[in-house]
């Protein structure tokens, strides 16, 4: 057991006790704030600034070419410390799509479970094509569990294009048709 | 090439310690014997393949006990001790066998550079493939690039083009630029499958792999160079881009195709199988298995799978098929049709109700022709397994016209068939009418259609379980994924049946350790110690004494001959030192 100490309550004084002091402080700090400007957004019609690195619903993103970037590796799949990431990997059908082709490999599907998702970014950290990341929706609500699953045309709805400058498999195409020095 | 054969040891030394290997062992065999995870990287080697020596990644630092030239006596530093005269440059441990004196530097500065060397070498053309690669995970070059590679690339030039999505054959696709030009596919072909179709073509970086013109990797054993290619050069088409092998689950199986029982891995994920590969067993298949064994698991999610217990049809209860069985086995007229393809303990129960029942069992051949490699004539995994528990004495025969004869006559009024299509083997479908027919097996056939009853079995991926092959080995199954929903395992339902046969009360749930204790009691050719669950991976050789006059069909393949398995199991009192030292 702890030891208590007991403390004399000091008698309050004739200002004190007649609390109009307290209430001009008070009163300063209400009609001071009101005078301010709002630190409260009037959500949902107002919305905050989200900073660049937040980490909000996982994407897949197309490159500038509008072409799918994920090539089913699923170190994502693996690396998901809640499992909310399912995918089904696929080869690329050559013939229906030949300007692919080299790739070689893509998702058939992909799905996020959005109420396992935890938000922690490593699918993002992780991802060696740069195909997925967490974009700056924060809000997502659905009326079924099924909702709440992003399949692969949701995933791309919302990651839409990312504009970088890799052309990694560009560059794979054009030294195929290049061919050999020799 | 028979490393267990060679009895005699010598002693070298591998990184300042002293250890024993038999001689003429090679340097990766012997740092690997070592033990504590210690090995010798390398990726053209294969222990059951020609060696080679191209990959140059196995380099060590060589040393030999220093000795006066003119006078052959030993030289001695200033402690007395022999001087080790080290090699100046390192030496492939692949192609260096060892010798009694010898010393081996596995980690020295020397090693480290050149394998460094060597990564960076074998980097330069090589893809960044990785992510769609399906070696990813099992790529000894990646393994090998994160242990002792630099970490960056310095190649700034363009890298070499070369075909990709080749297709060498039937089942297997060729990606060029992972190549690493290890040629152990192409030894393999040669050597082991006797097939002469791989080859490079080009020379220096424009090396490249292909089939000679006109042929095509077509032969049963062409999945096995994707197995040991240690890059993702070849790949199988079927497994191509199906699942990352990091998420697979592997479970010790053994192959049914044939009566040579390939020890094979089961690779599955949550349920559901993706592929099988060879399991190395040097008694049995080396490390190879045949590319049609691989295919066999497909029929698990065949649309004829049988997954409901039915009474004329009509859906019912394990527990109320079951009963109907035993009603209808008591009324006696019996004949079982029992089946090579069961495992041991099935086999076992099925003798135990031929025996409780006074029924009369045949069993029915599956022959074919053997490739004298891992595809025997035999083409059922458990025949011996049928003879050790009794199940039958003398080998099946093709047809069943003895019990056709039986049915006509009115001797047999039901037969319990496992796993066979009677109407496939000489019982028309008139026959068969005037019989009720228990049928037990994993998919519909004629036969189930018109069954009485119909008891769904599991097949030998989804339950435990032992097989004997051609050579009398007793080897050990296990369960990679689950049955179908409902579904019970064989020995629950049979131990159902068997057990009110002979009026005794039924195990509720009967574990396969509890079965072999009485397995082990009952048949004599099952040593006493012996269980299922502390049966060795590469398995046990029984006594075949008993069997040796009967005339197996099985021809000479890669690690059975007959006429040598005969000689060694004559000689009742050697028997078993034979079977030991087959087993060393």
């Amino acid at each position: 057991m702890a030891k208590t100490k007991v403390l004399e309550r000091k008698p309050l004084s004739f200002a004190e006790k007649t609390f109009l002091p307290q209430i001009v402080t008070g009163l300063k700090t209400t009609f001071g704030t009101m005078l301010q400007k709002g630190v409260t957004l009037q959500y949902p019609d107002e919305r905050p600034t989200i900073p660049d690195n937040y980490r909000g619903v996982p994407t897949l993103v197309k490159d500038p070419n509008g072409r799918e970037k994920c090539v089913s590796c699923q170190l994502c799949e693996f690396v998901c410390p809640p499992k909310a990431i399912r995918i089904t990997p696929g080869a690329i059908d050559a013939e229906a799509e030949p300007e692919r082709a080299h790739v070689e490999k893509a998702p058939q599907e992909f799905d996020i479970n959005m109420l396992r998702c935890i938000y922690c970014g490593l699918c993002q950290e992780v991802c060696p094509e740069e195909a997925i990341f967490l974009q700056d929706i924060f809000s997502l609500s659905g009326y079924s569990r099924e909702e709440m699953i992003n399949n692969k045309q949701k995933l791309y709805e919302l990651g839409g294009t990312l504009p970088d400058k890799h052309h990694k498999w560009d560059k794979k195409k054009s030294a195929e048709l290049a061919g050999n020095a020799h | 090439m028979n490393i267990q054969s060679i009895v005699e040891n010598i002693t070298i030394n591998i990184d300042g310690q002293d250890v024993e290997v038999p001689k003429g062992i090679n340097i990766i065999e012997a740092v690997k014997m070592v033990g504590k995870g210690k090995e010798v990287p390398h990726y053209c080697y294969h222990p059951k393949l020609s060696v080679a020596g191209n990959c140059r990644m196995c380099m060590v630092e060589m040393g030999m006990p220093m000795r006066d030239r003119a006078t052959g006596e030993a030289i001695l530093d200033e402690n007395g001790v022999q001087k080790i005269g080290w090699m100046p440059k390192p030496t492939i441990g692949c192609a260096t066998n060892a010798s009694p004196g010898m010393h081996i530097r596995t980690n020295s500065e020397m090693v480290k550079e050149s394998r460094n060397g060597v990564t960076e070498f074998l980097l330069i053309n090589h893809p960044l493939d990785c992510p769609i690669c399906d070696q990813a995970g099992e790529c000894r070059l990646q393994e090998f690039s994160a242990e002792h590679g630099r970490g960056y690339s310095r190649f700034i030039e363009k890298k070499n083009v070369k075909p990709k999505r080749t297709t060498l054959g039937p089942r297997v696709t060729l990606d060029d630029e992972r190549c690493i030009l290890c040629s152990r596919c192409i030894r393999f072909s040669k050597e082991v499958a006797g097939d002469d179709v791989l080859g490079f073509v080009d020379r220096g970086t424009y090396s490249t792999l292909t089939c000679f013109p006109g042929k095509d990797l077509s032969h049963n054993y062409s999945l096995n160079t994707v197995d040991i290619c240690p890059v993702g050069a070849l790949t199988s088409t079927d497994f191509r881009f199906k699942m990352r092998v990091w998420f697979l689950k592997r479970t010790d199986s053994i192959c049914t195709e044939s009566s040579v029982g390939a020890n094979t891995e089961i690779w599955s994920r949550e349920g559901k199988i993706y592929r099988i590969t060879p399991r190395r067993n040097d008694a049995v298949n080396d490390t190879w298995m045949t590319d049609s064994g691989r295919a066999l698991y497909k029929a698990i999610e065949s649309d004829d799978r049988l997954v409901q217990y039915t009474i004329e049809g009509v859906h019912k209860s394990p527990e109320e098929v079951a009963n109907a069985a035993v009603e209808l086995l008591q009324l006696g007229d019996v004949a079982l049709v029992g089946s090579a393809h069961s495992s041991l303990e099935e086999q076992f129960f099925y003798k135990t109700i031929a025996e409780r029942c006074g029924a009369k069992v045949s069993l029915v051949s599956h022959y074919g022709e053997g490739d004298g490699l891992l595809l025997s004539e035999d083409r059922s995994p458990n025949l011996r397994g049928a003879l050790v528990t009794g199940l039958i004495d003398q080998l099946p025969e093709a047809k069943l016209d003895a019990l056709a004869h039986d049915i006509n006559s009115g001797a047999v009024k039901t037969v319990l068939a496992v796993n066979e299509d009677l109407t496939q083997l000489g019982i028309d479908s008139e026959t068969l009418a005037k019989v009720k027919v228990i049928y037990v097996g994993t998919h519909a056939n004629k036969t189930s259609q018109v069954a009485h009853l119909v008891i769904p079995s599991l097949m030998v991926f989804e339950k435990d379980g032992s097989f004997i092959n051609q050579s009398f080995r007793l080897q050990r199954f296990k369960t990679a994924v689950p049955g179908p929903r409902g579904v019970k395992s064989d020995i629950t339902i049979l131990e159902k049946i068997a057990a009110p046969l002979a009026q005794e009360k039924a195990a509720p749930a009967l574990a396969i350790d509890e079965l072999w204790l009485r397995m082990v009691k009952t048949l004599a050719s099952l040593p006493e110690s012996l269980s299922w669950r502390s049966l060795p991976d590469e398995g046990v050789v029984l006594d075949a004494k008993a069997f040796l006059d009967l005339s197996f069909v099985e021809t000479k393949n890669l690690k059975y001959d007959p006429v040598a398995f005969k000689e060694a199991h004559t000689a009742s009192a050697q028997a078993p030192a034979a079977a030991a030292q087959e087993e060393a």
